[in-house]
């Protein structure tokens, strides 16, 4: 049995928060310098442009790159041989939320539904777990906008409705939020599992980088006829109309019921932040 | 489209030149308010009471900053997604606020109000925090300070780059989406 001290896990964990805030993911970097190549109209350029000053700007400067620096989701996977010393890996991983949004001066976005009250430390994290074997903590990290957040959905479709209820269904929440998670968006599409799970998979399909391959050749194929079909709604960056809608699709599956076939689209802005710790 | 350098407080003048599409740079005090903050200013107005700023010609920006690192007035401060004030925007216009500025889509009552009152809503860039932060010269607390990045704040802006998305004349910038073309 392997072991890790829960001080290492609040520091690692205070460090990636300021740091996935600050600094863009090369992959996003690298899929909007090749979209921005790809957009056709003026204000969607200049858009672009301002995207690239900005997130030059936040890496020089030590600000985030946008105000609405999330709720902190993680997802651990955490070694069957591997033991956690000192607090327990829940406890470990709010405190390191704690230091790191309190110490990089990043804004604490987390209230109580009810009364609205801050909890003025950005805590609790959404920490989502699973257990693997081995003796390795993989902690994920990704910062997540309420604006892009809000605009995303879930629903139960029939079996009947197949592909292309799912199809219309995205493309009709991609049209309906239109300007407003910040476009050019990144969609991760949740398809089977239950009720609870098809979020997840959507969740966690995000966190692929942009630009890659998924490893099951026929949902590659089907993400990028999505992709192409988005594109062609025209919403544009920021809503102003062009070429590019979105990023990247991706998409994760799972079994599901006979009875239901559950989808979820989960909505991320352009600015997709995620950074990733082994430990 | 045009291109104007406007400053705030902004009068009915300003705000009947302007044309969706057409791109403004403001300078001058603006007042931030989100969701708690609105909920807070309706219900001072529902009571009679005074609000901490004069609505008269005032620009409301929809945004919660991150806290100010040392030396600096403010942290990235860019729009939030303004449909969330919908409910609140129509009686702010109507008592004189001339702008609001924010991300995304106005409801049909909103963009009824800027032509009833004559008002603009302009699109910040969503996303670009830390660039937009750059125009803000000065930030203090005005109203609320228990809402944290909620209070209300008066920003004094220079050469802040906002977009015309909806106009005093019915004009709207946002493209419609093209489901026909996606296929659908």
């Amino acid at each position: 049995m392997r072991s890790v001290s829960s001080n290492l896990i609040v520091e690692r964990v205070a460090a990636m928060c300021v740091s996935a805030n600050r600094i863009l993911p090369q992959d996003v970097r690298r899929r909007l310098t090749d979209c921005a190549a790809l957009e056709s109209s003026p204000a969607g350029k200049e858009i672009f442009r301002q995207l690239k000053e900005n997130y030059e700007l936040a890496e020089a400067e030590s600000l985030p790159l946008c105000q609405d620096t999330g709720q902190a989701v993680f997802f651990v996977d955490m070694g069957e041989d591997l033991r956690v010393e000192g607090k327990n890996i829940r406890a470990a991983i709010n405190e390191g939320v704690r230091k790191g949004y309190s110490e990089g001066f990043l804004r604490k976005s987390v209230c109580d539904p009810f009364s609205r009250a801050n909890s003025t430390d950005n805590t609790p994290a959404v920490i989502h777990f699973d257990i693997v074997p081995g003796d390795r903590l993989k902690i994920i990290f990704a910062p997540k906008g309420g604006g892009c957040e809000n605009m995303s959905r879930v629903t139960m479709l029939t079996p009947a409705q197949g592909w292309a209820g799912i199809r219309k269904f995205v493309l009709e929440r991609v049209a309906e939020a239109g300007p407003n998670p910040c476009p050019p968006i990144v969609v991760g599409i949740g398809i089977g599992g239950s009720f609870d799970s098809a979020p997840i998979l959507a969740k966690k399909a995000l966190l692929r980088p942009l630009g890659d391959k998924n490893p099951d050749p026929a949902l590659d194929a089907l993400e990028k006829e999505l992709l192409a079909d988005i594109n062609k709604l025209g919403i544009g960056p920021m809503g102003l109309g062009g070429t590019i809608t979105s990023l990247d699709v991706k998409i994760a599956a799972a079994p599901c019921h006979i009875a239901s076939l559950p989808l979820a689209v989960n909505i991320n802005c352009h600015c997709a932040r995620h950074e990733e710790i082994e430990l | 489209m045009a291109e104007y350098r406007l400053k705030s407080p902004l009068s009915d003048a300003d705000a009947h030149k302007l044309r969706a599409g057409d791109m403004v740079y403001l300078s001058g005090l603006v007042y931030t308010a989100r969701d708690a903050a609105h909920k807070r200013l309706t219900a001072l107005l529902e009571q009679g009471e005074k609000l901490p700023f004069d609505l008269r010609g005032a620009v409301i920006y929809y945004v919660g900053p991150s806290p100010a690192p040392p030396g600096r007035p403010i942290g990235s401060a860019g729009p939030t997604t303004s449909y969330r004030m919908d409910s609140f925007a129509p009686l702010l216009y109507k008592l004189g606020i001339k702008a609001s500025i924010g991300k995304g889509r106005r409801d049909l009552k909103v963009r009824e109000a800027l032509q009833e009152y004559g008002g603009v809503y302009f699109g910040a860039t969503g996303g670009a925090g830390a660039l937009l932060s750059r125009c803000i010269t000065a930030a203090r607390i005005i109203a609320f300070e228990d809402l944290g990045t909620e209070a209300v704040r008066e920003l004094e802006v220079i050469d802040f780059p906002l977009l015309v998305i909806n106009d005093a004349y019915g004009g709207e910038l946002y493209a419609t989406p093209d489901l026909k073309a996606a296929g659908l």
